[in-house]
């Protein structure tokens, strides 16, 4: 019985290389993704002179926000982390726990976002106010955008775990669903590096 | 209620417009009612629109771009009509349509005639060429197909709601901007190329996983038929560059749709950030469509000429070669711009560098072809007819290239000439040669010569008729788009242009000919063999058409030109010991809904109907969902099922003589293969 389970059918291999595939083909969708937001960031930094003699990003950003927007962030990363961990090991409540804690803190982060979208647009800083606001809102938008998409999808895999476990497809998709969120903690490295320092320094 | 809708959306502002409506609608219409009367519509559905087989998606991509082909030639005889009587006159289109004519043209001909036609001849070709039994991700490929499809769309239905654009294929702004394009028509621009850029954008990713994962044991990169290498450098562009047109698209909808600032004249926009994205990805574009014809080209003459490719390993590097510098060259399309000197010249020498690889090749398959025992078949044709003409469309190209040429050609009819003239022969002859080639592996027939033959050559002089004239009316000053004019020196060339595509006009008819000749015989016609060419890979090693399998057993690969060299060996068609079972990809209808509901998302954006955007996202979003909680999404095929196939297989290679005279060389063929027959 025991030679029977360790011995690999082929449709076992298949089943493995799929789910590899399936990984390497995420790291394109992430490449390509890149790209989109290499090009919004060379947008953003082409308009930071077209304030239109509106407000720049010394008169809106403020530091102790974008502080606190990035240790949510930064520590949701962690927590996924901590639950990809309890994959690896097996335990399925502590994987759903932690997910609950990632899905805490990036709803938070959205909250912080969407308060600071709000302000801005109180203050008549809207996206259409100038060329360098629609950069702004462009690119923090769609980073934000992406943030939410990962929340609905760490509700969904949660879902999935808690349903039917930790199996090969599960642990492949929340492999995937890490990199996602991992990616999407670099991108906000280089929002905070060309968007939110330079305009405040 | 309906946003903007109203009924004023009918094009009841002329007649010309109310005809291609009318015909649009009809069209559809009729095609419907022959489902309904035939029965049809559960056969579709189940054997095709959900069927997320490549070979049956690579057909349905053929057809979508073969239709959209009639469509942009339409536009295209339009215009030519229009122009060749237009001297001091009005002409019979209004500037107003004649805006919108040109624009889809352009957009049609680009997006969903040859970006369908590609993919549908990658998605046909390149699993079997590498020997897998599908691509890495099935029904992603399904959803690509639908998101193309449904982008098509879009534009079908801006003929008879609403308008299209005017502002070119290229949408610049600030004319497209909300300031100077009021009506839906750039809307729909837009969302046809937002939607149908994401099912690009999937699609090269799922062909790069599956070139670079699936390939059968022993194909190393090295051994790759050179049109699947193509295919690769292609999926590559297509993951890079497309990003670039969906953020170009996504600014210009935002500033329309929120008043935002990204390329209007006033507020801090700038409009040639918009043009510099544009170009981002429409130069690899450029690339995009045209590598996979040359691969086509590639497999085309070897195959014809009965020899081994000339130059693999440098036709393999200056396919890569392109697919680089095709990133370092997006500038020359606005050199008018105004960039200081020094940036104009690196973009000009980079420019002029890409025709360095694009030599070789030629070379290439002029030496494949030198001392080659040519069989003149219509995919020969094709590519002759290739050969000699793209290389005067280069020439114009790298005439383009010197800025200071540029500045007084840009904007030109010579422009127009130029890049129709590397386009139609790389492009379109690349596919035609590849549809003659493939055409009866992918449908059990072969198509007619003759009418094949009549057709190139129509095509060819309409070709030239067509637009050698422009050359000239570019070096007499002739802008481009021009819906009247008051030179009556241009005359004369217009009038030569338009019998051109009159000519091209009586090629498709040969194409439509040929197809229906080709079905009425299809009984004589059928490849028996799988081979019908003596060609040189993998894809003529399975029947015509492939089982859904493709391979009984996945084969090994020993070289290059693999099955030629199995068919040396005469190894090509020996059993195997025993069959296994096979586990393929079950249909699903989720791609086919994802792309309807893309298209209503498209539409209700396009007339601002809010409620019926949200409730389409909502619907996608579920769609996907209840998608990621399929975990068994593959069926058995029993192996003696499979043993079946095979056996069939066989007995019908039996009544092929050819290459059962071949394999009964075979001492191992004869005994194993055929137990009923005596040999």
């Amino acid at each position: 019985m025991s030679d029977m389970a360790s011995a690999i059918t082929p449709r076992e291999r298949e089943e493995a290389e799929n789910l590899e595939q399936r990984e390497f083909g995420f790291w394109l969708y992430l490449m390509s993704d890149a790209i989109i937001f290499a090009l919004l960031f060379a947008t953003y930094v082409v308009m930071t002179v077209g304030t239109a003699g509106g407000p720049s990003g010394k008169d809106l950003f403020s530091l102790g926000h974008t502080f606190a927007e990035t240790m949510t962030l930064l520590c949701s990363s962690i927590t996924f982390g901590m639950a990809w961990l309890a994959a690896k090991a097996g335990r399925k409540q502590q994987v759903l726990m932690w997910l609950m804690v990632t899905f805490v803190l990036g709803a938070g982060f959205i909250a912080l976002e969407i308060s600071e979208f709000a302000g801005m647009i109180a203050v008549e800083a809207g996206p259409d106010r100038s060329g360098f606001l629609s950069a702004f809102f462009a690119l923090v938008g769609t980073h934000g955008l992406h943030v939410s998409f990962g929340l609905i999808f760490i509700l969904v895999m949660s879902g999935q775990i808690a349903v039917r476990g930790l199996n090969h497809y599960s642990m492949s998709r929340l492999f995937r669903l890490g990199l996602f969120w991992h990616f999407l903690d670099i991108v906000w490295i280089a929002i905070f590096s060309i968007v939110y320092l330079p305009g405040l320094l | 209620m309906f946003g903007k809708l109203t009924i004023d959306a009918l094009p009841l502002y002329s007649w010309v417009a109310m005809g291609g409506a009318t015909i649009t609608v009809g069209g559809a219409l009729l095609v419907m009612l022959g489902i309904t009367y035939f029965g049809r519509w559960r056969y579709l559905w189940v054997e095709w629109l959900t069927s997320v087989d490549h070979k049956r998606i690579g057909i349905m991509y053929i057809v979508l771009a073969l239709i959209m082909l009639l469509r942009g030639f339409v536009d295209a005889i339009m215009m030519r009509s229009q122009q060749a009587f237009a001297l001091n006159s009005d002409g019979y289109l209004p500037p107003d349509h004649f805006d919108q004519i040109f624009s889809s043209h352009g957009t049609i001909m680009i997006f969903f005639m040859a970006m369908p036609f590609m993919t549908g001849l990658l998605n046909i070709a390149v699993p079997l060429q590498i020997g897998t039994r599908d691509v890495a991700f099935p029904f992603l490929n399904s959803v690509s197909l639908w998101l193309t499809a449904s982008g098509a769309a879009l534009v079908m239905i801006s003929l008879v709601i609403g308008k299209f654009s005017t502002a070119g294929w290229t949408g610049y702004p600030p004319y497209s901007g909300i300031a100077y394009s009021p009506d839906v028509g750039v809307d729909y621009w837009i969302w046809a190329l937002l939607i149908s850029g994401v099912g690009s954008t999937l699609a090269g990713i799922n062909f790069v996983v599956t070139i670079i994962k699936r390939r059968a044991p022993g194909m190393t990169l090295m051994r790759m038929p050179l049109f699947t290498w193509t295919a690769l450098i292609t999926s590559v562009l297509m993951v890079f560059a497309f990003p670039a047109l969906t953020v170009a698209c996504a600014m210009l909808g935002l500033d329309r749709l929120l008043g935002m600032h990204f390329f209007t004249n006033e507020a801090g926009g700038n409009l040639m950030n918009y043009i510099n994205l544009f170009w981002i990805w429409g130069h690899p574009e450029v690339y995009i469509l045209i590598l996979p014809a040359f691969g086509m080209f590639s497999e085309v003459v070897a195959t014809f000429s009965r020899k081994r490719l000339f130059g693999y390993k440098s036709l393999v590097y200056a396919t890569a070669a392109i697919g680089l510098l095709s990133f370092s060259v997006w500038l020359h399309h606005f050199f008018t711009m105004g960039s200081s000197e020094n940036v104009n010249a690196v973009f000009g020498i980079a420019t002029m560098i890409i025709a360095v690889p694009t030599g070789v090749k030629i070379f290439d398959w002029l030496f494949t072809m030198y001392r080659g025992r040519i069989h003149f078949h219509p995919s020969m044709y094709w590519t002759i007819g290739f050969i000699v003409t793209f290389v005067i469309g280069g020439a114009s190209g790298v005439l383009l290239a010197i800025p200071p040429v540029d500045y007084l050609m840009h904007n030109s009819t010579f422009l127009v000439a130029h890049f129709h003239n590397v386009i139609i022969p790389g492009v379109l002859f690349g596919y035609l040669a590849g549809f003659t080639y493939w055409f009866p592996k992918a449908m059990g027939f072969t198509l007619d010569e003759r009418w094949g033959i009549r057709s190139f050559w129509l095509w060819l002089i309409g070709f030239y008729l067509a637009f050698m004239p422009l050359y000239v009316l570019g070096f007499l000053g002739m802008p481009r788009r021009m819906e009247t004019y008051n030179v009556a020196e241009w005359q004369p060339y217009l009038i030569v242009a338009a019998l051109g595509a009159v000519l091209v006009l009586l090629g498709i008819g040969c194409q439509v000919m040929q197809v229906i000749v080709s079905v009425r015989d299809w009984r004589q016609r059928r490849d028996l063999s799988g081979d019908p060419w003596d060609a040189r890979t993998m894809e003529w090693m399975t029947s015509s058409p492939p089982p859904a399998y493709n391979f009984a057993v996945i084969p090994t690969v020993e070289g290059r030109d693999a099955f030629q060299d199995k068919k040396e060996k005469r190894i090509a068609y020996r059993r195997p010991e025993r069959y296994e079972d096979i586990f393929m990809p079950k249909s699903t209808g989720v791609g086919v809904i994802l792309g309807g509901l893309s298209f209503v998302l498209g539409f209700s954006m396009v007339w601002h109907i809010w409620w019926l955007v949200i409730l389409c996202g909502l619907a996608m979003l579920a769609a996907v969902i209840v998608r990621c909680f399929d975990d068994d999404p593959d069926f058995c095929i029993p192996a003696a099922q499979v043993e079946a196939t095979e056996a069939q297989r066989l007995e019908v290679m039996a009544l092929a003589e050819k290459p059962l005279q071949e394999a009964e060389r075979d001492p191992a063929f004869a005994t194993q293969m055929l137990p009923g027959r005596t040999t």
